[in-house]
């Protein structure tokens, strides 16, 4: 009992300083809201694809930009691809720097997007981090013979 | 009391703002169409319609959705990501179903409306827009 009890907390602190370190949105909220006993895998399974996609973009991103003629209308693609699927999971911090990014692309400052890069690639590995926490916490809860509220 | 297909109540529909819960339409009656090429989109899309009750199909791109109209099928609500050919195409064949663009290119979303759009919303589709959405194909219906 108070192994489910310590883990129920723990879950929330969790959930609750991603929310309050700006990790995630309101949107992350409505996917938990999705989720219910006929659609219990819900929310990993968008997230695993958000994963899936991020990190083909992120490749993708890294080869556009280290040809010797950047296409910035193709490297602006992405980081619009990117820009809607982290803002569709509510990974707000990612979303947040592919604003600056696709400027920089308008601008074809090759300097501006490289740190742009750097910087969407550490704010997605942060998120990937917290988000595969998260989800262990649940498996674990789940396995103590707990539950999580769902919204 | 209204139940959704996958049995809840409209204490769900009223909790998130459909204050006129009961001037919808039974939730099975309303059929829907997605047009997104993204995958997360559809998966979103398709479950926030099935939430409400409502039966729902999903297709990549304005192409696939004039072929499956072409196909004898019909919706009464399209959530269309940014297609204004296909837009314009739907209503030149006469289609009549509440088109809702869904969208983040807020620059082009006066063409978009031109091209035969009936409501527009940005990303990311909530709950409470998709409500809202509806409202307006029960009011036209």
């Amino acid at each position: 009992m108070d192994v489910v009890v310590q883990l129920q907390r723990q879950l929330a602190d969790h959930t609750a300083s991603l929310f309050h370190e700006g990790f995630l949105n309101e949107q992350f909220n409505q996917l938990q809201q999705l989720q219910d006993e006929s659609n219990p895998d819900f929310v990993v399974e968008v997230v695993s694809l958000f994963f899936e996609d991020s990190e083909r973009l992120l490749n993708e991103l890294a080869k556009a930009l280290e040809q010797q003629a950047v296409d910035y209308k193709k490297v602006d693609a992405h980081v619009h691809q990117l820009k809607g699927s982290s803002s569709s999971i509510g990974a707000q911090r990612v979303q947040g720097v592919c604003i600056p990014f696709r400027n920089f692309c308008e601008e074809q400052n090759i300097e501006g997007c490289l740190k742009c890069l750097q910087q969407v690639k550490h704010e997605y590995s942060l998120v990937k981090n917290k988000l595969e926490t998260l989800f262990k916490l649940e498996q674990q809860l789940i396995a103590a013979g707990g539950s999580f509220p769902t919204l | 009391m209204l139940k959704s297909q996958t049995g809840m109540e409209d204490g769900f529909l009223s909790s998130v703002g459909a204050e006129d819960s009961k001037m919808l339409e039974p939730p099975t009656k309303i059929t829907a169409l997605v047009v997104d090429d993204d995958t997360i989109n559809q998966m979103i899309h398709h479950r926030l319609l099935d939430n409400l009750g409502i039966r729902n199909q999903v297709v990549r791109n304005g192409k696939e959705a004039i072929d499956v109209h072409c196909s004898g099928k019909n919706f009464d609500l399209i959530l269309m990501d940014m297609e204004m050919p296909a837009t314009r195409k739907l209503r030149a064949m006469g289609i009549q179903s509440m088109i809702a663009g869904v969208s983040t290119n807020t620059r082009e979303r006066e063409n978009f409306m031109e091209a035969g759009l009936d409501d527009y919303q940005e990303k990311p589709l909530t709950t409470s827009k998709l409500v809202s959405i509806l409202h307006k194909v029960h009011k036209d219906g």
